[in-house]
């Protein structure tokens, strides 16, 4: 996958109750979209545009299982999240709902721009932003394959019923 | 040579054997959800699919986040989940009984050598009992609900060794405040974490349970204690007809299984931690803090209010009050824990030191229900997780530590060491 976008830059431990606060929580998605990262950027929400893409710091997603912290995300149309690190159970999250997220520990956001252009091929995991260029993980085949058919759901319907990892 | 985990993960694989950083797929033998992660959200996914469920009886459903219920859309989340286990027959379903991953383990359900997948990331508190035990999100839990089966990457197991014994007034809290605070939160860096030494053989189930519980704050995929006999001693309670057929000695880790750094912590020179606001990764010990002030004490979540932690809570409030400024607030685990500690006297305590009480269930520490803190409270809470926001309005402070502390700190109204109430 190749993925081309403007670029939101988030700090370190951007974790779930941030990105789908818990009071929130009994709406449906679309509306809790609307409150995505409001305690810290309550402009991100408003501003962001479909294709855009997240880089940050260590720990993104880290917290609660809660789904809608990646379906926010999704819903708001971001593409691509990367991070230093992420919380295990969002990066899976946010690949069973077809949103590519790749860690990359050498990132270094404190010399990016927020609204630079980016673009992400996850074959080869480089990640160019500006001028600047950076190596992400590359992720097996079978996720990469899941991620580019939307999500796991898609995927099980497609098929791939048992061990998905063969 | 395997560790507890490669075991667990090589039998529910149906591999003679798993290696570090392999994807496997895995059988999996219980799934547990709760309101929130639960029917409202497989419901569409498995419709979307045009799949039932794999095994109605392996599918366990809680209600704790949104109970009681507040408002209508809290409502309309109870009856879909009670519908839902109506249409598909669930045989585990336990409305309002408390906080599921206390439930779980009280309900027999738990058994050692178990691979278990939860809707919640506390789900690795059942590492306590010897199983591999995660937290997933609604659609990794719809492809479980639908096939019986979750991909993994063979994790790391590393060793977090605990030396010595722990002192009087220190507890599990404290031991993983510690290592939140030394480590950081990604310490375990998605792999597992298997709690070994002499320091584990002396606590309690309950107490190991606050230790796999909050190996989700150390970033760990699970937390896992191998089964001793102390497990087997509570097996022979709460799922009697299990234990004769339970072999923990062929669970154990080989020698040499362990892979990653590995950790130890002297529980001898142990004391007790506070994490200030807003992550469990500033903690520190609490005379680093001296005369903190707060206005509100949480004692709840499956983390912080279960009967030990409501008993060491009491035996610091015992014939105290608390201050005048401060509010207690007191949500237990589960019922089951609720009604054995109104039987030994403990919810008594509370009451003659001042606490209200909050109904069995998630309450303030999942911020989903009435009890949220305002702009301007500072709360110390035995609960797991102090980010900004999570326990109420953005602007509210959020203190971490063990029971004790909380108690000891309510009757001060600040910061305090329960030590020092003997």
């Amino acid at each position: 996958m190749r993925l081309f976008g403007r670029v939101w830059i988030l700090g370190d431990d951007i974790n779930t109750d941030l990105l789908a606060p818990g009071q929130y929580m009994r709406l449906p998605s679309a509306e809790l979209a609307a409150h995505c990262l409001e305690a810290i950027r309550p402009d991100f929400a408003h501003n962001v545009q479909n294709g855009d893409m997240i880089l940050a710091e260590r720990g993104f997603g880290i917290g609660s299982s809660r789904e809608q912290a990646a379906e926010a995300l999704v819903a708001l149309g971001i593409r691509a999240v990367i991070a230093k690190s992420f919380g295990g159970i969002f990066q899976r999250n946010a690949f069973n709902l077809g949103l590519m997220c790749l860690a990359c520990p050498t990132l270094e956001t404190s010399q990016l721009k927020e609204g630079e252009q980016a673009e992400l091929d996850t074959q080869s995991g480089i990640l160019h932003v500006a001028a600047q260029r950076f190596h992400c993980e590359v992720l097996p085949d079978f996720l990469v394959c899941m991620i580019a058919n939307g999500g796991l759901i898609p995927h099980l319907m497609q098929g791939k019923v048992k061990d998905i990892t063969r | 040579m395997p560790s507890i985990v490669d075991k667990i993960l090589a039998r529910a694989a149906g591999k003679p054997q798993v290696s570090v950083g392999a994807y496997i797929t895995c059988q999996v033998d219980l799934a547990m959800v709760h309101d929130s992660s639960g029917p409202r959200r497989l419901g569409p996914k498995l419709a979307e699919l045009k799949r039932g469920l794999f095994d109605p009886d392996k599918l366990v459903i809680i209600t704790d986040h949104f109970v009681p219920a507040k408002d209508d859309a809290s409502k309309v989340i109870q009856k879909i989940t009670s519908d839902f286990a109506k249409q598909h027959k669930i045989r585990y379903f336990y409305p309002e009984a408390g906080i599921c991953h206390v439930v779980l383990p009280q309900k027999g359900l738990v058994r050692p050598g178990m691979f278990i997948v939860g809707g919640d990331s506390h789900s690795t508190t059942a590492g306590a009992f010897g199983c591999y035990s995660f937290g997933i999100g609604a659609t990794d839990m719809a492809g479980v609900a639908a096939t019986g089966e979750i991909w993994l990457k063979v994790p790391q197991t590393r060793a977090v060794e605990l030396r010595g014994k722990l002192q009087e007034r220190v507890y599990a809290k404290d031991i993983i405040l510690a290592l939140c605070g030394e480590h950081g939160m990604d310490m375990a860096e998605y792999q597992a974490l298997e709690y070994l030494g002499a320091g584990v053989q002396s606590i309690s189930m309950q107490e190991r349970m606050t230790l796999c519980n909050m190996s989700a704050e150390l970033g760990a995929q699970a937390g896992i204690i191998a089964p001793d006999a102390v497990t087997l001693e509570w097996l022979s309670q709460f799922a009697p007809e299990c234990t004769p057929a339970i072999d923990i000695s062929a669970l154990a880790s080989d020698e040499a299984s362990h892979s990653g750094p590995s950790y130890q912590i002297d529980l001898d020179a142990l004391k007790p931690q506070v994490a200030a606001p807003h992550s469990p990764a500033n903690s520190a010990p609490l005379t680093e803090h001296e005369k903190q002030m707060f206005n509100v004490a949480y004692i709840g979540a499956c983390t912080g209010a279960k009967l030990d932690d409501l008993r060491a809570a009491a035996q610091i409030l015992s014939g105290r009050k608390i201050a005048g400024s401060m509010q207690l607030l007191v949500a237990p685990a589960s019922k089951r824990d609720q009604e054995a500690a109104t039987e030994e006297g403990i919810l008594e305590i509370f009451e003659d030191a001042g606490a209200r009480f909050l109904p069995a269930a998630c309450g303030m520490c999942a911020g989903y229900g009435a009890d949220r803190l305002g702009a301007d409270d500072i709360c110390i809470s035995s609960t797991a997780r102090n980010f900004k926001g999570r326990m109420g309005d953005p602007g509210s402070q959020v203190w971490l530590a063990s029971p004790a502390t909380v108690a000891a700190s309510a009757i001060t109204g600040y910061l305090s060491d329960p030590r020092l109430f003997i």
